[in-house]
């Protein structure tokens, strides 16, 4: 009797051993959300994954913290213990269960990082989702309805219909009631006519997701409710029609102006002072490269600034820019004035000893220049979404547009600039230095041209093949609009720029480009002069 | 200023006398060609890998080199121009006898050598993934075919992710256009219906990106799992990742998986939005074995910087080294006729834990990889094969490849054809 009691106790005592090594997958563990945390440690993804549905599940005290450290990477584990830890932000470890802080023991030992996949990423959005619904901050909130709106994800509709209940933000109630009606819509069990109403609340959100979840209906749903979403999806596919053409437009403007920003330092050396600059690519690398060493400088010096940093650079860009430019005029292109076919060989020549310089002083690799995080991101508006730096890209190129125009129109310099280049000689009899002039004008193209670099170093690679790739296409717009003429630099840059948005849906974009490319060839054969040819005696000189 | 450029001619000429007459002095080594871009567009891939290639020597001379000689690296630079690789292969061969030649990136590159190999019989080993459909004799393909890339990363996806739609973007050239030949053919074998399809190109250098992002998140917007495959090549990627980044499409929503992209191309770019996003190689940086260990050790150590990455090409060449090195001394010869007949079967260990077969057919068995991208720049792998997959030339997908088979050992052939039972076919 004895001894079988105690062999029943060995028995007890080798299932409690046994529970506890194969932790994950005992049901037996009292603690749920213990047996959630186990999983963590057992480092694969099916089991993560079904950790986050368990402490979901248990509705975990310290969930959402839980949550918030393995998507940020610092929801750790000890391999041996199986304790899970969250390192907080301050580099402080605290046990993930009650989030109080971790015994001296535990972190002196090689501490492993729970590793996420796609997957267990989704979960992980998903479980955050429901607790981020009862965030303070409204903008969560509203976050949080939008991916469930998203995501459709039937579990969600009790934390919906909680939060909808004391919801008071009236943006955050709309987001939420989209939310609830994209379940319900899809939802066997709910009533005919609330589907039918949830299919005209999301059909009222318009956008791409609402297409989904009104597309996305299961087979045997009742004739009506089907109808009810075809409907509203006539109503969003009429309307994202128009939407597209307006995107295709907004995509077409800010390509134009990426043109026009690449293109308005030719259009004052090649434009105004008639030089065939084929180096005016590598102006606008050196621009970008300027940018890089400027944000470095920033970061390592004042860091205080690094939010600046890319304005700070423009400057910096214009100026390199510019004395690189000046330098080149200076020792190669003004014995070259009037001769341009050796104007053009001995520029390409100038941009291959660039590019090969900086590949040897930089490397041949991209070279990284952040984002600030004002540029970062996208902005939705009617369906058309267009992201931040991009805008800034519009703006920028508009301004140094008309800082260009101002300066050539008001200043004296400009003034020096259009006399030297509409008549040469009397130019000089009037006593104006045209050798300083013309070194200046070449300057001033070349640092325009740098203060694109800027631009360009936050949608482009930093490289020494930079400038490139910007080099035809620069040439395009100045000869298509006009060579001499700024407006029409600004016309030709932005109507390319249309035109290949416009082509490029249904053309693709090699086939795109290629028509283009024709389209703009027939057209300089019928106005050799391009949109805006410049009249009157400057012609002649 | 006259007397200072006589000057200056007279210790160039020096300098040049000094130059040429350094090898003639020095005792008899084996000459190694190295044929990569050190500059032009592809400067920015090849560079890295002409420096992987100089370690190698140098480490194999630390070890008393090959049958008792040392191994002289001869470095030329082609450009980055498909004519001028033709003419340095010639030069290499030619006029600097060099026993074997490593290099090359591009397709177009490698057809440009071809001819080259053959008429002078040398060896190349080129250590790119490829789009297959080539065997030759002269040729060693340490890189991986389609079958060792781009089909092992669809799988994970239909099986990870549970993609039904697929989006394959490519720049406009033979790579991308092949593999997404491939890639097609075997959706549709999977079944996968056309409309789920959608194909698109860019130009080389494509920088915006802003239709084609929005064209991707539209046809991911139908309920479906959608997934990107991009066989973008290298310069275009930036700005793909950062208008998707920027557009909001997160690898949870519609992963992007690369073939181009390692941990060279991420060094440019803020990799902080592109979490989550695949690429499938043979190799990563991130691989914890003590050989890939020391491997980055004498690389940094190597190039005097400890940030340095190491990537998948860099890892085919040291196995096609290692595998050359070997097939020499089994030789007895660095003859390009007795070493060509002495490497199919040699196995050298790779950086991943496994060992490395060369194949009948000139290709090398190898591991693959799905990693996803971190936010440092690196790689966490979330799938590795069990076993390592042998490189088949001849897709079994394609109508043209299907029944072909390479073999240069049995069958002293590039392309037979199991069917009619005859060397020659397509691609010969």
């Amino acid at each position: 009797m004895r001894l079988i009691g105690l062999r029943g106790a060995t028995l007890g005592l080798l299932i409690a051993i046994a529970t506890l090594l194969g932790g994950p997958a005992s049901p037996a563990s009292a603690d749920p959300v213990d047996d959630a945390l186990a999983r963590f440690a057992a480092d694969k993804y099916d089991e993560t994954d079904k950790a986050i549905e368990g402490l979901v599940a248990a509705s975990a005290q310290n969930g959402q913290a839980i949550f918030e450290a393995m998507s940020a990477g610092r929801l750790l584990y000890d391999p041996e213990s199986k304790t899970v830890l969250i390192k907080d932000a301050g580099g402080a470890l605290v046990l993930a269960k009650t989030g109080d802080p971790a015994p001296q023991a535990l972190a002196a030992k090689p501490l492993k990082t729970v590793r996420l996949n796609n997957r267990v990423r989704r979960s992980l959005e998903a479980a955050s989702g429901a607790f981020a619904l009862q965030a303070p901050d409204p903008q969560k909130r509203i976050g949080a309805a939008r991916a469930i709106f998203k995501t459709r994800e039937p579990t969600a509709l009790p934390a919906i219909e909680a939060a909808l209940a004391k919801e008071k933000d009236a943006s955050a109630k709309q987001a939420l009631e989209a939310a609830k009606a994209a379940i319900i819509l899809a939802r066997q069990d709910a009533p005919e006519a609330d589907r039918i109403a949830a299919a005209d609340i999301v059909a009222a959100v318009g956008d791409q997701d609402a297409l989904a979840a009104l597309r996305t209906l299961p087979a045997n749903t009742p004739p009506a409710v089907k109808q009810a979403a075809e409907a509203g999806v006539a109503s969003i596919e009429r309307w994202l029609g128009v939407a597209n053409v307006v995107q295709d437009v907004t995509y077409g403007v800010s390509l134009g102006s990426v043109l026009l920003l690449a293109a308005i330092g030719l259009a004052i050396t090649f434009g105004v002072m008639g030089v065939i600059n084929m180096a005016h690519g590598e102006m606008v690398m050196i621009g970008a490269y300027a940018t890089f060493l400027t944000q470095g400088f920033i970061r390592d010096y004042v860091p205080a600034l690094s939010g600046a940093s890319l304005i700070l650079a423009i400057p910096v860009a214009f100026l390199v820019a510019g004395a690189v430019g000046v330098l080149i005029e200076r020792t190669v292109i003004r014995f070259l004035y009037g001769r341009p076919l050796e104007t053009l060989l001995a520029t390409w020549g100038v941009s291959l000893i660039l590019q090969q310089a900086v590949r040897s002083v930089f490397g041949p690799t991209n070279r990284e220049v952040q984002t600030p995080e004002w540029l970062q991101g996208s902005v939705s508006f009617l369906g058309v979404s267009l992201t931040w730096n991009r805008i800034a890209i519009v703006l920028f190129a508009m301004a140094v547009f008309f800082a260009l125009m101002l300066l050539l129109k008001r200043t004296s310099l400009g003034l020096r600039v259009r006399a030297v280049t509409q008549n040469r000689r009397m130019a000089a009899s009037m006593g104006i230095r045209t050798p300083w002039v013309d070194a200046m004008t070449f300057g001033l193209g070349s640092g325009v041209a740098g203060i694109a670099g800027v631009a360009l170093s936050q949608i482009d690679n930093v490289s020494p093949n930079l400038g490139q790739s910007y080099i035809i296409d620069s040439f395009l717009v100045v000869v298509f609009g006009g060579v001499g003429n700024l407006w029409g630099t600004l016309v030709g840059a932005l109507s390319i720029g249309v035109a290949n948005k416009l082509l490029e849906p249904f053309a693709g974009a090699v086939l795109g480009k290629i028509i283009l490319l024709v389209a703009i060839i027939l057209f300089i054969q019928k106005k050799p002069r391009g949109l805006f040819a410049l009249k009157g005696r400057a012609v002649e000189a | 200023m006259k007397k200072f450029f006589r000057g200056a001619l007279i210790a160039g000429a020096f300098a040049a006398a000094a130059i040429t007459a350094a090898p003639a002095r020095a005792e008899e080594t084996i000459k190694i060609g190295i044929l990569h871009s050190l500059s032009g567009t592809m400067a920015i891939s090849e560079t890295t890998l002409k420096d992987a290639m100089l370690m190698l020597i140098e480490e194999q001379n630390k070890k008393g080199g090959v049958l008792g000689k040392k191994l002289e690296p001869v470095v030329v630079d082609p450009a980055s121009n498909w004519p001028l690789f033709a003419e340095k292969a010639r030069e290499l061969i030619s006029n600097q006898k060099v026993a074997v030649v490593f290099g090359c990136w591009t397709s177009v590159s490698r057809k440009s050598v071809l001819p080259v190999f053959k008429e002078l019989d040398s060896v190349l080993f080129y250590p790119v993934q490829y789009e297959g459909e080539e065997s030759e004799r002269n040729v060693f393909y340490t890189g991986a075919a389609p079958n060792q890339q781009a089909i092992p990363a669809v799988d994970y996806l239909m099986k990870e992710e549970g993609v039904q739609r697929w989006v394959l973007a490519g720049t406009d050239y033979v790579y991308p256009r092949t593999t997404n030949k491939i890639l097609e053919a075997y959706l549709k074998d999977k079944g996968v219906a056309q409309e789920d399809i959608l194909i698109n190109y860019t130009p080389f250098g494509h920088s915006d990106w802003q239709t084609i992002v929005s064209d991707i998140k539209k046809f991911g917007s139908t309920g479906k799992k959608t997934a990107v495959v991009s066989t973008i090549n290298g310069d275009a990627n930036v700005p793909f990742y950062k208008e998707l980044g920027n557009q909001g499409i997160k690898a949870t929503d519609i992963p992007v998986v690369a073939f181009s992209v390692g941990e060279e191309e991420l060094a440019g770019i803020d990799t902080k939005p592109l979490v989550g996003h695949l690429a499938a190689w043979n190799y990563f940086q991130s691989v914890d074995t003590p050989d890939n260990k020391a491997f980055i050790e004498k690389w940094q150590a190597f190039t005097k910087n400890p940030k340095r990455v190491t990537n998948d090409p860099m890892e085919a060449h040291y196995i096609g080294f290692n595998m050359w090195v070997k097939a020499a001394e089994k030789a007895g010869s660095v003859e390009p006729d007795k070493v060509i007949d002495a490497l199919p079967g040699i196995e050298q260990a790779n950086l991943t834990g496994g060992v490395s077969k060369m194949l009948p057919n000139h290709h090398i068995t190898k591991p693959v990889l799905i990693g996803e991208i971190k936010d440092d720049g690196q790689f966490d792998v979330v799938e590795k094969t069990d076993d390592l997959v042998p490189g088949d030339a001849w897709s079994d997908f394609l109508p043209g490849s299907k029944d072909l088979e390479a073999d240069w050992v049995a069958k002293k052939c590039g392309n037979f054809n199991t069917k009619t039972g005859k060397c020659g076919g397509q691609g010969s």
